[in-house]
């Protein structure tokens, strides 16, 4: 990729988009959200007809299994943040259940750490 | 679904300079193809739903690539490869925060690319291990030869890999949990 097919794909294209997306707002009120807080659809029947296209791929893409936000803005092609906006709303809306990172202090867990060992050494 | 169904998840970074093998890290151990996203990052935050101000300070865009390892039923790992470039590094307090360690991957024909990395898990207390990537099987150094030009602590662990195998990056991944888990043991007062 040239560095100009690299500014119109990605930063140009991102720099309009995003803050329409999200009706012009930059920052999710909730600031809680990591890049690996795990999302899920708390209904999977839920009706997303009236929702914008992107909330809407956000509760089809959790019904199935919990993705992290990172996924999910992956997946969409939208940044972090603005992901987060609409995660934002859509929690107000209490229609997905969102759980944090595993919380991690100084010093780990030691059952936290020999589960994280065991899981690798299957893979 | 309650909350509590939800799984938890950690995460572990990889960084290194341009190149030196990242994505092709995660993606051998990841179990889904290595994605991409990027984040807007200002170096003050507004903290309001407005653009005011916005003009004032400095945005930059960073990519990052992760992949998924799913170790159980309620825990899934993550592992992101994070930017080299060390004038992204402010924004690196986000990405660091909550990871359970750090692999740095370093390449013997440049391993300065690997200083910047280094210096910071130091500072910052983070477990790492490196991983030093030979590429095509050419082992060009030793891991003592790594770990000196590097001025590692004796407890860091080196591990020689080759990312594009799994097992072998399986190998750097149990180093770094070996590395965390004795620095959890003796946190817990019990020998390693």
């Amino acid at each position: 990729m040239t560095p100009e097919e690299a500014w119109f794909d990605r930063e140009a294209g991102h720099l309009v988009r995003p803050y329409a997306i999200t009706g012009g707002r930059t920052e999710s009120g909730r600031t809680d959200y990591s890049l690996i807080t795990l999302v899920v659809t708390a209904d999977p029947r839920v009706d997303t007809t009236r929702l914008g296209p992107e909330p809407a791929a956000i509760l089809g893409m959790c019904r199935e299994r919990p993705l992290a936000v990172a996924e999910i803005a992956a997946q969409l092609d939208l940044p972090v943040s603005v992901v987060k906006v609409l995660l934002g709303d859509l929690a107000d809306a209490s229609l997905i259940i969102t759980r944090a990172p595993v919380p991690l202090a100084e010093v780990p867990d030691l059952a936290l750490v020999q589960a994280v060992i065991d899981g690798v050494r299957n893979l | 679904m309650t909350q509590s169904l939800v799984p938890g998840a950690v995460k572990i970074l990889v960084a290194g300079g341009f190149g030196v093998g990242k994505t092709t890290m995660v993606g051998s151990v990841s179990e889904i193809e290595p994605l991409s996203t990027e984040e807007r990052i200002t170096q003050a935050s507004v903290g309001v739903d407005s653009l005011d101000g916005v003009r004032d300070k400095s945005t930059t865009t960073v990519a990052m690539d992760f992949g998924r390892i799913t170790l159980r039923d309620d825990l899934v790992l993550y592992l992101f490869g994070t930017p080299g470039q060390f004038r992204f590094w402010f924004m690196w307090d986000d990405l660091a925060l909550g990871a359970l360690g750090a692999i740095v991957l370093a390449d013997t024909r440049r391993l300065e690319s690997s200083f910047a990395a280094v210096d910071y898990f130091e500072q910052r207390g983070v477990p790492f291990a490196v991983g030093v990537n030979c590429f095509h099987g050419r082992r060009e150094a030793s891991a003592e030869d790594v770990r000196a030009a590097l001025d590692l602590d004796e407890s860091v662990p080196v591990v020689l890999c080759d990312v594009r195998d799994r097992a072998s990056s399986k190998e750097v991944l149990l180093a770094l949990l070996d590395r965390v888990r004795t620095g959890a043991l003796a946190a817990a007062g019990q020998p390693a």
